[in-house]
């Protein structure tokens, strides 16, 4: 593989904000208003209020972005998706407790 | 150029049905999907998995594929004879690539059926010519999150060549990590992404932070939690002792009468952020060994003359 490497690069806080419209997430992930509203009906993304007023945070982005990919790769429905997701986010949990647990013994 | 048996891959024989085929398929990327598994080796099988799924699940790819692949061994040199493809038409459209995933089909699946990927992805950027923003998980110390300090990271990222194809890079990247950072939490490279096109501004680079497990704090949101290994007349009688924490050593007043567990809070010692988080000290009361015959008789006085039973709660 290639290398490269570069100088000194600063880097900024995104804010925990929602701050992206349903145009924006439609662009960075290649997905559809509707397939975005399919989502938000299933809980895997937080928003309020008629589609054009919905705001998005930049991890909500990357949450539908692997969504996404699970739903194409794995011929998933939205909610087979967002129990997916749920679950993988618990085992996450759990797997960080276990490894405080092992490392106490 | 080495033949790849697609069957093989997909754990099959020649014969398999189109179900066997989606069965076989699915069963494996549910296991070697890299949002799902985080294993070494995992993402490259599933790359091996998907390449052939892309081919055999579509009968006229697999048609073609069969009809080439006959007295080939996998691993052995390879070139698709001229014209091959003469009297195939390839009409299923292929999947859509996500700006992330790194690495396009082999070699030996371009020269087949061309680049798929690749090619679909410079396509799409001419909707927009500004370059993709990228996305990736990089592990930090906890101790650079309260000092904001320099470190060199290492990535894979996708990069499209002049030539269309898509290569998995390595790339050391010197990034200052903002102070306060937690976990979760994400940072942004402005320009680090994909490159624009034409004169278009390159895509930022987004990156979560997580924390390496640390020897003595482990990290909930913006707080700290500290096992502090105390003495036996240290949590009884009370007392000043020293803990550490990232900021530096302090004293801790234990209240007298402290029970194994206890948590303390120290106000502000969590992760820098706005606003800071806590530190809290969880009591951790260790027993000295009655190793010599003096600890033992000050264990036997005890014995002698303190009036406890551990077991009271339990009847006996």
């Amino acid at each position: 593989m290639p290398q490269t490497t570069r100088s000194i690069l600063s880097a900024d806080l995104v804010s925990d904000e929602p701050e992206l419209t349903i145009d924006d997430v439609c662009a960075a992930c290649g997905l559809t208003r509707e397939e975005i509203a399919g989502y938000v009906s299933e809980g895997l993304a937080p928003a309020q209020g008629p589609a054009v007023q919905w705001r998005f945070s930049r991890l909500t982005l990357i949450r539908l972005r692997r969504a996404r990919r699970l739903e194409r790769d794995l011929g998933l429905n939205p909610a087979g998706v967002a129990l997916a997701l749920d679950l993988m986010a618990r085992i996450e949990r759990l797997q960080r407790r276990l490894a405080r647990y092992e490392q106490e013994i | 150029m080495q033949y790849k048996d697609y069957y093989a891959a997909l754990g099959l024989t020649r014969d398999a049905t189109q179900d066997d085929i989606k069965r076989a398929y699915r069963k494996l990327a549910r296991t070697y999907h890299p949002d799902l598994n985080k294993e070494k080796g995992a993402e490259a099988r599933f790359k091996e998995i998907s390449e052939a799924n892309e081919v055999l699940s579509d009968p006229e790819k697999r048609l073609a594929y069969d009809q080439l692949g006959k007295g080939h061994k996998p691993g052995e040199e390879f070139r698709p004879p001229p014209d091959w493809d003469a009297g195939y038409e390839f009409s299923g459209a292929p999947r859509q690539a996500s700006p992330e995933e790194a690495a396009a089909f082999s070699e030996f699946f371009e020269s087949l059926f061309g680049r798929a990927r690749g090619g679909e992805r410079a396509g799409r950027q001419d909707f927009h010519a500004r370059g993709q923003d990228h996305h990736a998980k990089v592990l930090i110390d906890l101790e650079d999150a309260f000092t904001g300090a320099v470190r060199a990271l290492q990535l894979r990222m996708p990069r499209l060549t002049p030539g269309g194809h898509v290569i998995a890079e390595q790339r050391t990247l010197n990034v200052t990590i903002p102070k306060g950072v937690r976990a979760g939490q994400l940072i942004r490279l402005k320009g680090q992404g994909a490159a624009g096109l034409d004169e278009a501004a390159a895509g930022d680079l987004y990156l979560e932070i997580e924390f390496a497990s640390h020897r003595l704090y482990h990290v909930e949101g913006r707080d700290l939690y500290l096992n502090l290994p105390v003495a036996p007349w240290e949590a009884a009688l009370g007392g000043k002792v020293k803990a550490p924490t990232p900021h530096g050593v302090v004293d801790v007043t234990i209240p007298a009468n402290s029970a194994q567990g206890r948590k303390l809070r120290l106000k502000g010692r969590g992760l820098p952020a706005s606003p800071p988080g806590d530190l809290y000290v969880v009591l951790h009361i260790v027993l000295p060994p009655a190793g010599d015959d003096k600890a033992k008789k000050l264990y036997r006085t005890m014995a002698a003359e303190l009036a406890f039973n551990p077991r009271a709660g339990l009847g006996v």
